[in-house]
């Protein structure tokens, strides 16, 4: 299993991470490394095995749904790095034009 | 006199009931230890001595009170001093999961395990050091600095939950908050000679606790000894309306005044003595088990024949559920931003600078392992195989009712020995990983040191929810020896 540099920058941009020409090297290294270790399950027959997403033996017990009060805004925004209006403030996400 | 410190956190409740001792003078005393040792141990991320101070001062008012007008008992732990893993927010305290990209982030609420402390009254010394997102098995990867174990500082305390068990093992608390994905509890508590209790999955509501691995995850903690852990499990265990995931199951009232372990049946996995285990370890938990076998436990051998994959299993699931839960942090709602007048060019930006190493490496694994084309082949195999590891467990515990197996490997390891080699790390967690997969209670407890002077820990393995079996065996063995009661020298 072979993760080349241009597979690692793809995956970088899905995840949204600006790698170094030096991380990309390595991590080209090491998730091939990692990948060849894993692949010991392929070896494995699960053609009868279901997935197991979740060990709770119930299913997720739903809370009553009421309306509880939440966090004031000037709370949430607290932490924004960048804030305007009583709005987190972002560059724009679409074009004007 | 004995110090305040070296009192166990059952010895200092008795002595704050007698009014032999306040709050505030068991709570000075932790951080003047705390004051004393971190420079060399760095357990802490963040330290809140005045709000601690404060919280013994309330907790001595209502103290007096019952000692003058008697009525209903306190909680156990009131006034007891007590250190939170940076990984479960707390309101107004800084809470960074040992990650540039949190911070100076103020939590705007607390976790619930850590309200249900706050609620009996502890006094909370501060936030505890972990590999970032608790993403490690050595402190190493914390963004600020490894913590020392303190048996020895050129050691690692282990990790994730290194800071608590240092913390713990150092005397600078009575107990400390941890999480365990992967071993994250029970390694740290091994290698630095505690009690480390990994809850069952869904037990301990994780409201507040930064996710990691969702299927994974679970809230548990650190003592001296099982008897001193078991008032906080008492208190954070059960229902939590906030978690789907928390099962609304009663907590079982578990005594330990008359704990018996005969007719109990440990089950001992050959799987789990393998080449390359330090020989020490393995002959340190063997004895172990033959003390379980004087306490009048049977002992019988045992095959979980899917354990060899429960490694790969786990650096799949583990980073692909990492790799969603981490898109939160965008730098928009929290965390510091690298401005850009783009947005993608500022979340690359924001995140390709402020996550460390070992996170970019589990987001970028997990990524690649859900992306299209190889979800089947990776996430969808190791999810079939989960089952098979699952399956071990379940078969296993018709026939005995716990399982006995080192915690690690090796004792602790140098700072900087695993160097750039993250299989050689992730090594380090292969007695762990399968009861995270299994969604099973461990707990981990020293029975034993090597050449060296390190600890070695034992980890017994139960069924779902069977906690009460793994606290009376562990007290159990805890009276018959005095592994436990060992201080480091610091």
């Amino acid at each position: 299993m072979v993760i080349t540099i241009e597979e690692v920058r793809h995956i970088a941009t899905l995840a949204r991470l600006r790698l170094t020409p030096a991380e990309e090297k390595r991590f080209s290294e090491q998730l091939s490394a990692i990948l060849d270790y894993a692949a010991r399950l392929n070896e494995v027959d699960t053609a009868d095995i279901p997935p197991t997403a979740t060990v709770l033996p119930l299913q997720a017990p739903l809370r009553v749904d009421t309306v509880r009060p939440g966090p004031p805004r000037d709370v949430i925004l607290q932490n924004a790095p960048s804030q305007e209006e009583g709005m987190f403030r972002v560059p724009p996400v679409f074009d004007e034009e | 006199m004995t110090a305040l410190t070296d009192l166990s956190l059952l010895e200092a409740v008795d002595t704050l009931r007698r009014g032999e001792a306040s709050s505030v003078e068991l709570t000075r005393a932790c951080l003047e230890r705390m004051q004393a040792l971190e420079p060399k141990v760095n357990a802490f991320l963040e330290q809140t001595p005045d709000l601690a101070l404060q919280q013994a001062q309330a907790a001595d008012q209502k103290l007096k009170a019952w000692r003058e007008q008697g009525g209903d008992a306190p909680p156990l732990l009131l006034g007891i001093p007590i250190a939170v893993k940076d990984v479960l927010c707390t309101k107004d305290i800084p809470t960074t999961c040992g990650s540039k990209i949190l911070e100076g982030f103020r939590p705007p609420y607390t976790a619930t395990s850590v309200q249900r402390l706050l609620d009996d009254g502890v006094v909370v010394l501060g936030k505890t050091n972990t590999d970032e997102f608790a993403m490690g098995s050595s402190t190493e990867n914390s963004a600020f600095g490894p913590t020392h174990n303190p048996w020895d500082l050129e050691r690692v305390p282990g990790g994730s939950s290194g800071g608590s068990a240092a913390a713990v093992a150092a005397r600078m608390c009575y107990a400390a908050l941890g999480s365990d994905t992967g071993g994250s509890i029970r390694q740290p508590a091994s290698f630095c000679g505690v009690t480390g209790l990994k809850t069952s999955y869904g037990r301990v509501s994780r409201y507040g606790l930064i996710a990691y691995g969702s299927s994974l995850d679970t809230v548990g903690g650190l003592a001296r000894s099982a008897a001193d852990f078991l008032p906080v499990f008492t208190a954070i265990a059960g229902y939590d309306p906030l978690d789907s995931t928390c099962m609304p199951v009663e907590v079982p009232e578990i005594s330990l005044a008359d704990a018996n372990l005969k007719g109990l049946r440990i089950g001992v996995p050959n799987e789990y003595f393998i080449e390359g285990i330090q020989p020490e370890v393995e002959e340190k938990v063997r004895a172990a088990v033959d003390v379980f076998k004087e306490l009048g436990v049977a002992v019988r051998e045992i095959s979980l024949p899917h354990t060899d994959l429960a490694l790969p299993v786990y650096y799949l699931i583990a980073p692909a559920e990492a790799s969603a839960n981490l898109a939160r942090y965008d730098a928009v709602r929290f965390g510091p931003r690298i401005e850009s007048d783009e947005l993608l060019e500022q979340y690359l930006a924001t995140r390709g600078a402020l996550f460390g190493a070992e996170v970019k490496r589990r987001i970028m694994l997990g990524t690649y392992a859900l992306s299209a084309g190889y979800y089947d082949a990776y996430y969808g195999q190791a999810q079939k195989v989960r089952t098979l590891i699952k399956g071990d467990f379940d078969a296993a515990f018709q026939s005995v009712d716990m399982i006995a197996c080192p915690v690690a490997p090796t004792t602790a390891f140098r700072i900087g020995e695993h160097g750039d080699d993250p299989l050689s790390m992730y090594l380090e967690d292969i007695f762990t990983l399968p009861a995270n997969l299994a969604g099973v209670p461990g707990i981990a407890f020293n029975v034993g040191f090597d050449s060296e002077g390190l600890p070695v820990g034992m980890q017994l393995k139960a069924p779902h929810l069977s906690e009460p079996v793994l606290f009376q065996a562990a007290h159990a063995y805890q009276q018959a020896t005095s592994w436990h009661e060992e201080k480091p020298s610091l």
